[in-house]
């Protein structure tokens, strides 16, 4: 069973002259797999990783989630699947700075509205506990320390209980002692709760300890 | 499928979060509308008040004999010179009475007649004030008081005294106020009137009449009809005016025409008899409406300026809601709710403090010479300007809404989360 599977993808950027990001690109990700991209700055790992998040449409070539074809979509349907199958981490802890650390949490999986708001309140309780930050849901996310808003946005990633969560740079912006913090978190999900990983980064010593790595160079795939 | 309950909390965390932002949007919205209904209120008061000055002296239909010449000279019906070119000159009016034939029976017609609110008989006739040895020249109008009193606000204008008194009193008068001041009489004096044919009768004040109108007031009085009838020695058949009031003043002009054609008199209606106020009071409700348009025009363009920038500083929080899995329509619907509540809120605001402003303006004293009636500043509350005043802020807010968030639906989040 394959979570997320890229089909000879291509990318060009229009401007400001036209560019071949990334050839002919085809990989998979097995459930339960912890995989990361690496690549040296500017080879389009990035760009890679906004194409596997359905954020990105403007693409040559094929991507199934779940084994479902979501290339052509349109964009209300991509939302729809971001928000239920698709958590993402970003290298800048992105939260809502006005809302309530649990707010943040909550907030995808009262957009997906299958549960009740009690319910996704417990939810997000646990997985704020499970942390280790249950203790700040009811601070701003503004008042927060780096490392604290990083956990708070994998628990944002993990709401809806997605398919797959996808770092970018996740832990490129943490001190070690956070950035170990972050990769233990990851190293959990993958191994208690069976969650399929895919995270982009520069750092070697986090590479070399996940399952698997994708190395890129010049918009292609090298091993 | 959209969420509405999670829209609705984002959009309340955006407004209450910016405080300051949101009160100064909805002060511009309330502010627009509490102009526009203080505005509409008070100018729509003003030309009515001026409408009914002019128009309640006014019947709706207003019949008499013309003295005019002939539509057809008596040479262009005879059929002798049929195909001749026939030219008379120095055409004179036609010998006429001024009294309507058959009044008492068009009057009764009328009375009759289901569209008519009432009819009442006048005599106008020429007299003179006799104050000494001066003479004024002036009007004295014979009418049905008490029925003048039931059909139009006759009695605001009799400033001291009252209609009864004129009813009871065989030979009394209303004197026009400007004739009561120049002669310096009162109420229970007596005053001499002199008709052409030379005839001199003492009529008692019982009452002084003030229409507003200097011109008016300088000449006109009123006394019974059966009074003018004996002073001028005519029979009390003798009518020279039918004031017609209908129950809907639309039916005015089709029916003047019908009972011009029926009884052979000149009909006029009210309309054409005061187109020129019409123009008048069209004209100030179109600089009340521009006026109140521009307001709530700069109020609009006050709440697109800051969903603007409320748009633009929540740049990142809007890539961040993209990539969660908000899409392009929710985020929209984010901002435009935004203005909407802003919309309703200031809105619902500008009426109350409309309606405020409305009832500050109604006790103002407003006391003038030209209007008896007329204590305080006039204000219409019509219950159609409030509905005019919120349908357009919710428009305005609307349009004011939609182009920035429209811009917000577009925005690409992988082009903010990456930084280029």
């Amino acid at each position: 069973m394959h979570v997320i599977e890229a089909r000879h993808i291509d990318k060009y950027f229009r401007k400001p002259v036209e560019f071949h990001v990334l050839k002919d690109i085809s990989f998979r990700i097995d459930k339960g797999e912890f995989a990361t991209i690496m690549g040296k700055s500017g080879c389009g790992k990035s760009t890679l990783l906004y194409i596997l998040s359905t954020m990105d449409t403007d693409y040559e070539g094929q991507l199934f989630l779940n084994e479902e074809l979501v290339t052509g979509q349109p964009h209300q349907e991509l939302s729809r699947v971001r928000n239920k199958h698709i958590g993402f981490v970003f290298q800048f802890h992105y939260l809502l700075s006005e809302f309530s650390v649990l707010e943040n949490v909550m907030l995808p999986a009262k957009k997906l509205g299958e549960k009740s708001a009690a319910e996704i309140e417990h939810d997000a309780m646990e997985k704020l506990s499970m942390l280790n930050i249950g203790q700040l849901a009811k601070k701003r996310a503004s008042r927060i320390s780096g490392g604290e808003k990083q956990r708070v946005a994998i628990a944002r990633a993990l709401i809806n209980n997605p398919s797959i969560l996808m770092g970018d740079e996740p832990t490129g912006n943490l001190d070690s002692y956070n950035a170990e913090n972050v990769f233990q978190i990851f190293k959990q999900l993958k191994e208690e709760v069976g969650l399929s990983l895919l995270v982009v980064t520069h750092d070697k010593d986090f590479a070399d300890r996940t399952d698997r790595i994708i190395l890129m160079e010049d918009g292609r795939i090298t091993t | 499928m959209t969420n509405w309950r999670v829209i609705f909390l984002i959009a309340r965390t955006h407004l209450i979060t910016k405080m300051k932002s949101t009160v100064t949007a909805t002060l511009g919205v309330t502010f627009g509308i509490a102009a526009y209904i203080t505005l509409v209120s008070f100018m729509t008061g003003l030309n009515k008040m001026l409408d009914d000055l002019i128009l309640n002296q006014t019947p709706h239909i207003h019949l008499y004999n013309e003295i005019e010449p002939s539509d057809k000279q008596p040479v262009s019906i005879y059929d002798g010179f049929k195909d001749a070119l026939n030219v008379v000159e120095s055409i004179k009016p036609k010998q006429n009475q001024r009294k309507i034939r058959n009044a008492i029976p068009i009057l009764n017609y009328l009375k009759a007649h289901e569209d008519v609110r009432g009819a009442t008989p006048q005599l106008r006739s020429q007299i003179f004030y006799i104050s000494g040895t001066i003479e004024l020249g002036g009007n004295l109008t014979g009418i049905e008081v008490m029925e003048e009193v039931r059909l139009s606000n006759f009695k605001d204008y009799i400033i001291e005294g009252s209609p009864q008194d004129l009813h009871n009193t065989n030979n009394g008068i209303l004197l026009g106020a400007g004739l009561a001041e120049k002669m310096s009489l009162g109420l229970g004096d007596r005053v001499q009137i002199s008709t052409i044919q030379g005839a001199v009768f003492p009529l008692k004040i019982v009452g002084i009449y003030q229409s507003g109108i200097a011109d008016i007031d300088n000449i006109q009085s009123y006394t019974n009809l059966n009074t003018v009838q004996r002073i001028s020695g005519y029979a009390p058949n003798y009518v020279t005016d039918i004031n017609v009031k209908l129950f809907e003043l639309e039916k005015a002009v089709p029916m003047a025409r019908e009972l011009s054609r029926q009884f052979n008199v000149k009909a006029t209606d009210v309309k054409a008899a005061n187109a020129q106020f019409e123009t008048g009071s069209n004209i100030r409700n179109l600089i009340t409406y521009a006026v109140s348009i521009t307001l709530l025009i700069v109020a609009g363009f006050g709440i697109y300026n800051i969903l603007n920038m409320l748009i633009y500083e929540k740049m990142k929080d809007i890539a961040i809601l993209k990539a969660t899995g908000f899409s392009g329509r929710d985020v929209q619907f984010i901002f435009m709710s935004q203005a909407i509540i802003i919309g309703v809120v200031g809105a619902l605001a500008g009426l109350l403090l409309g309606f405020i402003l409305s009832r500050v303006i109604d006790q103002v004293p407003f006391e003038t010479e030209a209007l008896p009636t007329i204590e305080t500043f006039p204000v219409n509350y019509k219950v159609g300007y409030y509905i005019i005043g919120i349908s357009f802020a919710l428009v305005s807010t609307f349009i004011a809404g939609y182009l920035p968030s429209a811009k917000a639906k577009k925005i690409d989040p992988v082009q903010i989360i990456r930084g280029t």
